[in-house]
């Protein structure tokens, strides 16, 4: 019954499989595309049903609700699963070119079906245990993926990411437990009723705040970002897209599943600390990306200012304010995860990764560079594409709130973006090499399996900025459902969940 | 039971918090195991402490006869042991892997990724 839930969990866990005995032949890559197509199919499938029917729910083993496994599809869940599995197909396809025979031998393709599994699983949980456990499918995968070149520069970052990423596991393991001696459970829908029991506010208060920092260090936000610029440059190109589209963003997921259902008995105080975090990480973000050089260390960089736009458009927590942040999410995993792609490209045309020691990509690769345009301005913001559109209604519903300074800020972190992006337009593409190599895209081996993921991501980043009615109407029938949690929590525990928890009905 | 666990919880994050100061990777490492295990204990005394009642149900009947212990955190801390136990034998292979490439376990020096500013 529950089946449509689960498909989008089981198929890459199969494909995973088959990828592993298949890991000495060529033919792995292709099961990959193969596993990630019928993902894609598996999420639209999931997409359509929540649509129609609004919030789906599935108990796993027919455990009823509060005790057994739930998965849950609300709209937001629904539209994480379906750009996770979009990023998977194209990242998928890129693989074919980008990782070579050794790494799909050493598991390239296993690991990657294993962390796509794991990014579904968090956005389909409807349980806070099982989403410590599908953070750690997540995570056990992206440390083999970001280590399986096993050079200097793996190894040290790796180091990084792992060190920071175990610290904010134990402390959202520590804040389950603190959570669970407080209401008895640990189901989302069931949190969200019993929480308004708990007597000890300032305790609960505690525990939402072990939870932000957890998710935080998660989400690179700020001051928990720092093992992002020190690992998201390192691994092999198509790892560290996935990585920029997907991996912060389940850490943002999180925060906005948690401050909008369970946590939402002070506002005041903890979505004020998440405002001022969101805008330290947008400052801090696209300064740092000022002072970078590296290809993907300026992209790094700015995933963390991106970042402070998606907890900002919560820390507001207006229904606009809410459609800005889902609508950022879903624009920032595809444009992010297609620069990653392109600077992958670049690297191969020009052998390097250092902006300045690079160049004349405008010139032998004009396609290309007008690939580039396309996510890096939609990243800074600029009509008509799809950031613009999530640019523009944060800043609104920043201003809505009288928030002058936080919507200053919001503006000059897009000003600043532009110039980051210019930086990296006038000196990998525009200028000429400075050691005279002609990048000429045509001679590029496999390019093919490159640039159709691309191309495929930029055609969406277009059709999300052109056409963005249908996306912004989504967004706010999935804003309506985060701030009304009724319809989730009826879905999962019943229609009776709802009035036990009205104490005027119990007791009138 | 549940003043001396908490105190016991207190004394093991403190113990992880000093080793995790330190600037080798080993003692870092060593830290995180106390403070997992920190948590571990955390969640099992917020299931509250129920003494010699072990959660079972006697043959012939359908519901434990009395007041039994909590068997949910004890799944939970069983997770997380089992867990927690992978990622750190993943995290253990990888300080290793990182003296025999860096040739040091000193954080300060570990700079390849994120190379020192000059000047």
């Amino acid at each position: 019954m529950s089946w449509y839930l689960s498909l989008p969990l089981i198929l890459p866990f199969a494909t995973a499989i088959i990828c592993y005995l298949l890991r000495d032949r060529p033919s792995g890559a292709w099961v990959s595309v193969a596993g990630s197509a019928l993902g894609l199919v598996a999420a639209i499938v999931l997409m359509a049903l929540v649509l129609q029917n609004g919030v789906v729910a599935g108990q796993m083993g027919e455990w009823p609700a509060p005790f057994g496994i739930t998965l849950v599809a609300d709209l937001l869940s629904a539209v994480m699963v379906l750009i996770t599995a979009i990023t998977a197909l194209a990242v998928a396809i890129y693989a074919l070119s980008d990782v070579d025979a050794r790494h799909g031998q050493l598991g390239y393709h296993a690991l990657f079906q294993i962390l796509i599994a794991g990014v579904t699983g968090a956005f389909l949980t409807g349980d806070l245990f099982n989403l410590y456990v599908w953070f750690e499918v997540m995570l056990i995968a992206s440390f083999g993926l970001l280590v399986l070149h096993g050079g200097k520069e793996q190894i040290d970052g790796g180091v990084k990411y792992v060190a920071l990423n175990l610290i904010s596991t134990i402390l959202f393991l520590t804040g389950i437990g603190l959570l669970y001696g407080q209401t008895g459970t640990l189901n989302f829908a069931d949190l969200a009723v019993k929480v308004d029991a708990v007597e000890n506010k300032a305790l609960l208060t505690v525990i939402a705040m072990l939870f932000m920092v957890a998710f935080s260090v998660k989400a690179a936000a700020f001051p928990l970002f720092f093992w992002l610029p020190a690992a998201y440059h390192t691994p092999s190109f198509a790892v560290s897209a996935v990585f920029a589209g997907l991996l912060t963003k389940v850490g943002v997921y999180a925060l906005m599943r948690t401050f909008t259902l369970v946590f939402d008995h002070d506002v005041g105080y903890t979505h004020t600390i998440l405002l001022w975090v969101a805008c330290f990480t947008m400052v801090t973000g696209v300064l740092g990306a000022a002072a970078q050089s590296d290809f993907r260390k300026i992209l790094s960089f700015h995933i963390i200012s991106q970042i402070g736009y998606m907890i900002l458009g919560l820390a507001i927590y207006t229904p606009l304010a809410i459609v800005g942040a889902v609508f950022y999410l879903v624009h920032h995993i595809i444009v992010k995860a297609n620069l990653f792609l392109i600077a992958g490209i670049s690297q191969r045309l020009t052998g390097g990764s250092d902006v300045f020691k690079i160049g004349g990509l405008y010139k032998s690769s004009p396609f290309l560079a007008v690939l580039f345009l396309i996510p890096a301005f939609s990243l800074a913001g600029f009509p008509p594409l799809s950031g613009f559109w999530a640019k523009y209604i944060i800043v609104k519903a920043s201003l809505d709130e009288s928030l002058w300074i936080v919507a200053f800020i919001a503006l000059a972190v897009g000003l600043m973006t532009i110039y980051s992006m210019t930086k990296i337009w006038a000196e990998a593409f525009w200028k000429d090499h400075p050691d005279g190599i002609d990048p000429k895209l045509s001679a590029l081996p496999g390019r093919t399996a490159l640039l159709v993921p691309v191309i495929g991501l930029a055609l969406l980043t277009m059709v999300i900025g052109l056409m963005p009615e249908p996306f912004v109407t989504f967004a706010e029938r999935s804003a309506a459902q985060l701030l009304d949690p009724t319809e989730y929590i009826t879905t999962v525990l019943g229609p009776e969940a709802m009035q036990a928890a009205d104490p005027l009905e119990v007791a009138p | 039971m549940e003043p001396l666990l908490s105190i016991l919880i207190g004394v093991l994050v403190a113990g992880a918090v000093y080793l995790m100061l330190a600037r080798s990777l080993m003692r870092f490492l060593f830290g995180l195991i106390l403070l997992s295990n920190a948590a571990n204990l955390a969640i099992f005394v917020s299931g509250r402490m129920t003494a010699g009642a072990p959660p079972l149900v006697p043959d012939g009947m359908d519901v434990p006869p009395e007041v039994v212990a909590n068997a949910l955190p004890q799944a939970l801390v069983l997770t997380a042991i089992v867990i927690g136990f992978g990622l750190f034998a993943f995290a253990l292979i990888l300080a290793v892997r990182a003296f025999r490439s860096l040739g040091t376990l000193n954080t300060d020096d570990m700079r390849v990724a994120e190379p020192k500013e000059k000047g």
